[in-house]
């Protein structure tokens, strides 16, 4: 008796699990599953390509350069960096009903908002709207932590010093008379970022709190006057301000500007002669950059994209391809059923 | 007084009682020392070797890089958390190896020894005990240090020792002293004895040892016969006194056992090489991306500065380059993840307990589930090649069992029909008190024919009580304890006792025995001592009627050619019996008897007398005297004794050979014990071509017969395959297509035929077996000879090293390993094993049987040998087929995931900004891809247990290392490095330009890193969804679990409640809700998804459809069979696992007949010790001043003959050794090298198997006649027959053979059937040879 007990102690236990039994799927890639498959996954991916194309086809987009590099072009006398607050005129025309919503990008070339040492260059507690922030800028804001006088930069740090500050208006030439096409600017940024990532100090007026700091470098006004024309667009919520602090992930990148779906033009922009009057500004000659302004319409899949249709169209015409050779394959060679 | 130098001792000089003139030389102590730390030591010792791992320098040097803000492209927390969670568990563990070590150390180092000092006896610590002093053994006390043997209690200064802890000879060894100093006697002489040894340095020569006593101005030569070896346990001797010679580490105990070495696996091995190219690969990417950064810097930074200034520090291009350079070693460096070492060691923890764990691998009897003791070598089972077994205690369970008999022309002992009820096993109690308990015997006729008092059955018995040298102890009336010298006499004479012959005592003049409850006693006259080349002994006796009578018990082939004519007929029945034991492998014994009249004897005696006393060969003289009256004996019967093997031993070894695994038997025992076990263990079978012997005493003879072997060997496949060649089906498995079994690998092919040999060893086609001597061996071991003597032995089915010390078990192995690049396996149980166990790559222990050195040294350990099928074909082959899917899916996860950096880097100027989310980076290999690798790395199979089992040729991809290899590396890597460049330039295309639906770009830095994280876990988790055969609940809760763990991580990391607390440290807030809400984002990810793994569906489907392996097919039909819902298991399995229990460790039928030579497992000599009384207590013997007619030593007679007797020619008579007795040792000079075992063939297959006494006239095939090509053409031609004939599978060959087929014969034909591909040879050449008589 003694002993039964002894040798069940040392027993394993008869379980599933210690004696590798579970119960287990074990898939096996026959023709039955794969063949069909392929054909599956093939069709699918046709469909949704042809899908994706014919909706990429029937967005349009406007994209005009205005780097001002080429002696015809409008900006060209803006292109020379002595020249102070230059304005230039962009003419262009619409032939058919550009549909609404219309999206208005700048874009910028060869533009390196995905460098390392950019990319860190901020201080995100100071842009949360910590005041502390504010007197000590984080290390990693150098060389725009501290201007010249040691007094701290808010904001500081590289992306922020060098926001994009080119200004567009744009105008509908209606009878030679230039009609002003309104601009929305509101949420165009990330809901997050406006509403959690970036806080202004909880100081009245906002002014204040930018006590003892510098604005930095590059900048005309301090953050607390980013937008005249609205007090509550100011500070690091400015929408402008958020659209440059997301980064690029490339460095070829658009950002959106304005969106145009007020009044009449909430259908679009109908067809005519249309005027952009620019601030020029911003200068990326010294680096090959280019400038453009990009109008474009959106579907449900967002903008033009039509490589996302072509890639699913190539896809899927390979899997049933390959579908195919697998069935000769599995013809010719017969996996060996019951030997 | 010159100065002696103790590193190379060139000799030893010990001089007794005086330790001071002994200290002069500082010599070793006797404390052992094998733990490696203490506790001052160990911090810095340990770290110090944790830190010559490669990988674990490397991550510190990483750590370090980290540290250095202007290069740190990663948090520094990634790499020193796994770091230091690594080097503790591994600190923790050699920690508490070491303090087991240190433990056992002290243990025995205070084991407590008496020790003479100043006159007076001291107990000391064995640690304590120095050379020169004198101690004190007692009976049944371990030796403490290597002794001389001074003086001992017993007459002669003889003692006795037990050495199974040295070379695991379980039988006891006679030391005696010189006889000066055996004359010293008590404590007081010994005392002021101040006698010098001279002698050898320590060495590890078990058997040899050269010195000189100088005392008194008087050379004494010491040899071994003086030696007690410490390990040695004193036996049968009340007390002796001895002088330590060598101690501690000197001692040859200690210096015959290995060096521990840390045991790594060949993965590990091949892993610390991957991880060095991938740090090479890693440079050059860093190389790559500087080179990139310069130009950069210098093309693009430079202009661009009015945006992104230079750091201070960073005033140029290349400097830039060259911090760029270490920050991407920094982020490329999770291609090997520290994660991947821990990961492997939990993965072989898993394994280890699933070998502990399993119930199949638990021995009932002996409650003692399977070890796994390491838990780092787990895969290496899966690609051993090399088996070396220890044959005591390893194969056998070392127990002999008188099995059957043969009386007068009746056998006895049949073993019924194994299907019908288990026959009783008789109770020999009520009709004889003395009777041994334990003694098994099931047949009750016998025991009816003793009680009904037949005459011969009487005769019988009463020789076997009366003819051996068995000695007796009888503590209590009826309590008898037998000590034979080999354990068959024990098995005989216990039978006897259990018959009703009791063996109850001797002195050197009388036996006396109780015959049938009757005491008598027998005047014993003389006792006619067994050699090797008389091969039977006889006794004289006198019975208390004064009739004198001889009987002898001997080899048949010797006991039967000197009968009277008038036993023919007796003879040939006998003959037949004896047959049919030897064909169920059983040692065989014949035994006869001859009444002597008073004038023969005392004719007879005189002779004798004065041959012993002949100066000159009084070997030879004396042979011949014995052969003058060991003549017209009178046949009685024979014996049948079972060597038992453990259960199941040779279905194993047939199983593992099938598995291309080779066996090789290292035993410390005699030649013809080991060849017996090798037939009867299926290792040697007859179906052999060849079994060569190699047995020469000098370099220039073992040399001369391993080529002679090879040459025979390369010849004989020459014509084997010339014959064959166009006949020869191609058969895989169970009959699949050539090709369908071939390697992953694609090159190395295990097609058969073999391909055009580069090395002609290596493509031996037949089946040869080689017997090797010990003496022979350390020939062949060295330098020079190696290299022949591999190649001879490697191109053997079998291989057997008899006489071998445990170092040479040990060189055998690190030969092997040295030449052959193979995995190997010890398997043992005893102390001798130990250093075998140790230098092999996989070292098994037996448990339970002579001891726990083994086990303790080794790495696994279970009670069973057949065990070890399991353990390599099912344990061995999944680690190993798990540890390689895993290590694949591991480094192509890790290339998939890092190499996404390196192209990032030519997009965002080369400044070694991260594509992903720091926490994406810490937590993806240990969170969101590290459980379903670890699933699969634990829980996968491809097959189940059962089929590994009846399939073993799925063993073979391990042994060729084609899961994981540098191909199968660089695959996994390109594939990794293309998941990688897709997951970067998909969404890199698709991104650049699409938008929300609202408008807002997606091309921002973290939706990016979003799109690609997200793309890339779905990647890794189809892939593995796609390795994983075998989904359990764990891989599914794993799987699955692991992706809803990255979505839910990512949101939580990515949540406002953690930006609000931390704003610094989360800058990705609100990037998951913001991207994963994208349409264009899920068609992204699905595309990049479909790009990676449509083509990896692909090609495997293929694969498995072009070019299925053996597994795939197994797999396959496993499910085929499920579906249609087949009863499960076919033949084959149903067959295996009946197995077990039909054959009780014992082969059923070989087939054929073999004879086996006879059953001494025995030295002589001591017959004469007998008779000499030199072995009688002083107490127990009745006549104390008896003197010894042979008083010159008789132990000198033993040594010459030791070292003579296999020179010596063989008998005068004639006789024409036939097959089993030239592997016996009695090989004449002439033909001492490779004998032939067996011969070619006379009669045709049919009538061989008849075995009809007339049909064995014919074979006339000798040790001095090799086969000449005659025979062989013979061969061919009843091949070709054979072959006309039809399909002969090995099965029908055996049922053919006529020999009943026991369940084991069945099964192994039906296996064999199934797997074997077989080449149409299994008869014709080589069937066995018909006694010649």
């Amino acid at each position: 008796m003694v002993k039964e007990e002894k040798e069940i102690a040392n027993r394993p236990d008869n379980t599933a699990f210690t004696q590798q039994r579970l119960p287990a799927w074990q898939p096996m890639l026959s023709a039955g599953i794969v063949i069909p498959g392929f054909v599956l996954i093939g069709l699918a991916f046709i469909g949704i390509g042809v899908a994706l194309f014919v909706t990429s086809r029937s967005i349009t987009v406007l994209e005009i350069d205005y780097t001002g590099i080429e002696k015809d072009s409008a900006c060209f006398k803006c292109s020379n960096t002595d020249v102070k607050n230059c304005v230039c005129n962009l003419v262009f025309s619409i032939d058919s009903l550009f549909e609404g919503p219309v999206f208005f990008y700048y874009g910028l070339s060869n533009y390196f908002q995905n460098y390392r040492k950019y990319a860190a260059s901020r201080d995100d507690e100071q842009l949360s709207g910590d005041l502390d922030a504010f007197t000590a800028p984080s290390d990693s804001c150098s060389p725009y932590d501290y201007n010249s006088n040691d007094k701290p930069i808010v904001p500081c740090g590289a992306i922020a010093n060098s926001m994009f500050n080119d200004t567009f208006v744009l105008y509908r030439v209606v009878n030679g008379a230039n009609k002003l096409v309104p601009l929305d600017g509101k949420g165009i940024a990330w809901w997050t970022d406006y509403n959690v990532k970036f806080r202004n100090p909880s100081v009245t007026p906002l002014k204040n709190a930018f006590n003892n700091t510098v604005k930095p470098i590059f900048w005309p006004n301090p953050a607390y006057q980013l937008d005249a024309s609205d007090p509550a667009n100011n500070g690091f919520i400015n929408q402008d301000f958020l659209v440059w602090m997301r980064r690029a992930a490339l460095p070829d990148f658009r950002k959106l500007y304005r969106r145009i779906a007020d009044g009449e033009y909430a259908k679009g922009l109908p067809a005519g002669n249309y005027s952009l009057t620019i601030a020029y500004n911003y200068p990326v000659q010294s680096f090959d950059g280019r400038k453009k302004v990009v109008f474009s319409n959106v579907s449900w899949m967002g903008g033009k994209n039509e490589f996302l249709g072509i890639a699913y169209l190539v896809v899927g015409s390979l899997c049933v391809l390959m579908s195919i050779v697998m069935l000769i394959v599995y013809a010719k060679f017969k996996f060996p059923e019951e030997d | 007084m010159f100065r002696k130098r103790p590193p190379p001792e060139e000799e030893r000089k010990v001089r007794a009682n005086d330790r001071e003139y002994n200290e002069k030389f500082q010599y070793a102590s006797n404390c052992i020392m094998t733990s490696k730390y203490n506790i001052v030591t160990f911090l810095p010792v340990n770290l110090f070797e944790q830190f010559q791992e490669v990988a674990n320098t490397y991550f510190l040097f990483l750590l370090i890089l980290q540290l250095i803000p202007q290069i740190s492209s990663l948090s520094w927390f990634t790499t020193i958390v796994p770091l230091a969670l690594v080097l503790s568990i591994t600190a923790v563990k050699d920690a508490t190896d070491d303090y087991f070590r240190h433990k056992s150390d002290s243990q025995v180092n205070n084991r407590q020894s008496q020790v003479l000092i100043r006159g007076s006896l001291q107990n000391e610590k064995w640690m304590n005990v120095r050379v020169g002093d004198i101690i004190k053994l007692e009976n049944n006390q371990f030796v403490a240090a290597d002794l001389l043997l001074l003086s001992s209690s017993e007459p002669h200064g003889l003692c006795y020792i037990e050495t199974a802890e040295l070379d695991g000879e379980s039988n006891m060894k006679v030391r005696q002293s010189v006889s000066v100093t055996s004359e010293l006697g008590d404590q007081n002489n010994l005392a002021s004895f101040d006698g010098e040894v001279v002698c050898e340095p320590p060495n590890n020569k078990l058997d040899r040892f050269c010195g000189t006593l100088y005392w008194r101005d008087k050379k004494y030569t010491l040899s071994n016969q003086n030696m007690l070896l410490r390990g040695c346990v004193l036996r049968n001797t009340e007390a002796c006194y001895g002088l330590v010679i060598f101690a501690g580490p000197d001692t040859k105990l200690m210096q015959n056992s290995g060096r521990t070495k840390f045991k790594r696996t060949s993965i590990d091995r091949l892993m610390n090489t991957l991880v060095l190219w991938i740090f090479g690969f890693l440079v050059c990417m860093g190389v790559i991306l500087a080179v990139g950064n310069a130009v950069w810097e210098r093309e693009v930074g430079f202009l661009f500065q009015s945006y992104l200034p230079w750091d201070p520090p960073v005033d140029n291009f290349l400097f830039s380059a060259f911090l760029s350079f270490w920050s991407y070693v920094i982020i490329l460096n999770t291609v090997v993840p520290i994660s991947l070492y821990v990961s492997v060691e939990v993965i072989r923890l898993g394994h280890s307990y699933f070998i502990n764990w399993d119930r199949q691998m638990f021995c009932s009897q002996c409650n003692t589930p399977a070890e796994a003791r390491t838990t780092t070598l787990n895969e290496e089972l899966g690609q051993v090649e090399y088996i070396f077994s220890d044959k005591t205690g390893t194969l056998t369970q070392n127990i002999m069992s008188f099995n059957k008999c043969s009386i007068n022309g009746q056998t006895y002992g049949e073993a019924s029909d194994p299907l019908g009820p288990q026959p009783k096993r008789l109770d020999f109690t009520p009709f004889n008190p003395l009777a041994d308990p334990d003694f098994c015997f099931y047949d009750d006729t016998l025991l009816e024919a003793v009680k009904v008092g037949d005459t011969h059955t009487h005769k019988f018995f009463r020789l076997l009580s009366l003819c051996h040298t068995v000695m007796s102890e009888e503590k209590s009336e009826g309590e008898l304890l037998y000590k034979a010298q080999s354990p068959d006499e024990g098995a005989l004479v216990t039978a006897a006792r259990n018959f009703g012959f009791v063996f109850r005592s001797r002195t050197p003049g009388t036996i006396t025995t109780t015959e049938m409850g009757r005491s008598v006693t027998y005047t014993l006259l003389a006792i006619l001592d067994f050699n090797n080349i008389r091969k039977r002994m006889s006794v004289i006796v006198r019975n208390s009627e004064g009739r004198i009578c001889l009987y002898c018990k001997g080899a048949d082939t010797v006991l039967l050619e000197r009968l009277h004519p008038c036993n023919q007929e007796l003879m040939n029945i006998t003959s037949d019996h004896l047959n049919e034991y030897a064909a169920d492998g059983l040692r065989t014994l014949a035994l006869a008897y001859r009444d002597l009249s008073e004038d023969e004897w005392e004719a007879w005696s005189e002779r004798h007398r004065s041959a012993a006393k002949a100066a000159s060969c009084r070997e030879d003289r004396l042979a011949a005297t014995y052969e003058q009256i060991e003549q017209d004996m009178v046949l009685l019967g024979a014996t049948a004794i079972e060597d038992k093997l453990q259960e199941g031993v040779p279905e194993t070894i047939a199983v593992l050979s099938l598995a291309n695994i080779k066996i090789w038997v290292l035993t410390g025992d005699k030649q013809e014990t080991a060849v017996n076990i090798g037939y009867s263990c299926k290792m040697l079978t007859d179906d052999m071509t060849e079994v060569f012997i190699i047995s020469g005493h000098t370099v220039q003879s073992v040399r001369q017969e391993l080529r002679r072997a090879r040459d025979r060997m390369i010849e004989m496949s020459r014509t084997r395959d010339g014959k064959e060649e166009g006949v020869e089906g191609c058969f895989m498995g169970n009959g699949f297509r050539e090709g369908q079994g071939d390697s992953r690998g694609g090159e190395k092919q295990l097609q058969c035929p073999p391909p055009p040999p580069s090395n002609l060893m290596d493509n031996i086609s037949g089946e040869f077996a080689l017997v090797i001597n010990g003496h022979s061996l350390a020939h062949a071991l060295e330098a020079d000879m190696e290299t022949e003597f591999v190649s001879t032995a490697c191109a053997c089915k079998a291989v057997i090293c008899c006489r071998v010390t445990p170092l040479q078990k040990a060189q055998v192995v690190e030969m092997i390993k040295k030449h052959k690049k193979a995995v190997t396996l010890a398997i043992g149980d005893g102390a001798n094993d130990v250093s075998m166990i140790k230098s092999a790559h996989i070292g098994v222990g037996i448990s339970g049987q002579e001891g726990i050195q083994a086990v303790l040294a080794s790495d696994y350990s279970f009670s069973q040998f057949r065990f070890l099928q399991r353990l390599l074909l099912v344990h061995g082959r999944w680690s190993y087929l798990r540890m390689c899917r895993f290590l694949c899916y591991f480094f192509y996860k890790n290339f998939a995931f890092t190499m996404v950096h390196f192209w990032f880097g030519f997009y965002c100027g080369f400044s070694a900004q991260t594509v992903y989310d720091q926490y994406f980076i810490t937590l993806y290999n240990i969170v969101y891809t590290s459980l379903p690798v670890l699933a699969m790395g634990i829980f996968d199979q491809d097959v189940p247990d059962q089929r590994s089992l009846e399939y073993p040729k799925l063993y073979e991809p391990g042994q060729l290392n084609l899961l994981f290899n540098k191909r199968e590396f660089f695959i996994c890597i390109a594939q990794g490095i293309y998941t990688s460049v897709v997951l970067f330039f998909v969404p890199c295309a698709i991104l650049s330009d699409a938008t929300q639906s609202t408008g807002v770009p997606l091309a921002d830095y973290q939706t990016f890193a979003v799109t690609t994280a997200t793309a890339l876990v779905i990647v890794v988790s189809v892939q593995i969804a796609l390795d994983t055969g075998f989904w359990t609940v764990i891989n599914h809760v794993f799987v699955w679990g692991s992706l809803g763990l990255y979505f839910s991580i990512m949101l939580a990391l990515q949540s406002q409640t953690l930006f609000g607390i931390f704003p610094n440290q989360f800058h990705f807030v609100g990037s998951a809700q913001s991207t994963l809400l994208q349409p264009v984002v899920w068609l992204t990810i699905a595309l990049a998804t479909a790009i990676c793994i449509v083509p990896v569906l692909a090609f495997r489907f293929l694969k498995v459809d072009l070019k299925p392996q053996l597994s795939d097919t197994v797999r396959y039909t496993q499910l085929v069979r499920q579906k249609k819902r087949k009863p499960a298991g076919r033949s084959v399995g149903g067959a295996w696992r009946g197995v077990g229990s039909v054959s009780e460790g014992r082969l059923g039928a070989r087939g054929s007949s073999r004879r086996s030579g006879y059953a001494f497992a025995h030295t002589e000599g001591f017959g004469e010790l007998i008779t000499s009384g030199k072995n009688m207590r002083l107490s127990s013997l009745a006549m104390a001043t008896f003197a010894s007619r042979h008083s010159s030593s008789w132990i000198d007679t033993l040594r010459r003959k030791k070292h003579s007797h296999t020179n010596t020619p063989p008998s005068a008579s004639g006789e024409s050794s036939p097959a089993p007795s030239c592997v016996s040792g009695s090989i004449p000079p002439l033909s001492n090298s490779s004998s032939v075992l067996c011969g070619s063939q006379d009669a045709p297959i049919e009538e061989e198997t008849g075995a009809a006494p007339d049909t064995q006239t014919a074979s006339t095939s000798s040790t001095q006649n090799p086969p000449a090509p005659a025979p062989a053409s013979e061969a061919a031609d009843g091949l070709a027959q054979t072959l006309n004939a039809g399909v002969l599978t090995p099965a029908a060959l055996r049922s053919q053979g006529g020999d009943s087929p026991g369940g084991w014969t069945i099964s192994l034909g039906a296996v064999q059937e199934a797997l074997l591909r077989w080449k149409g040879r299994a008869s014709a050449s080589n069937s066995p040879v018909k006694l010649a008589e």
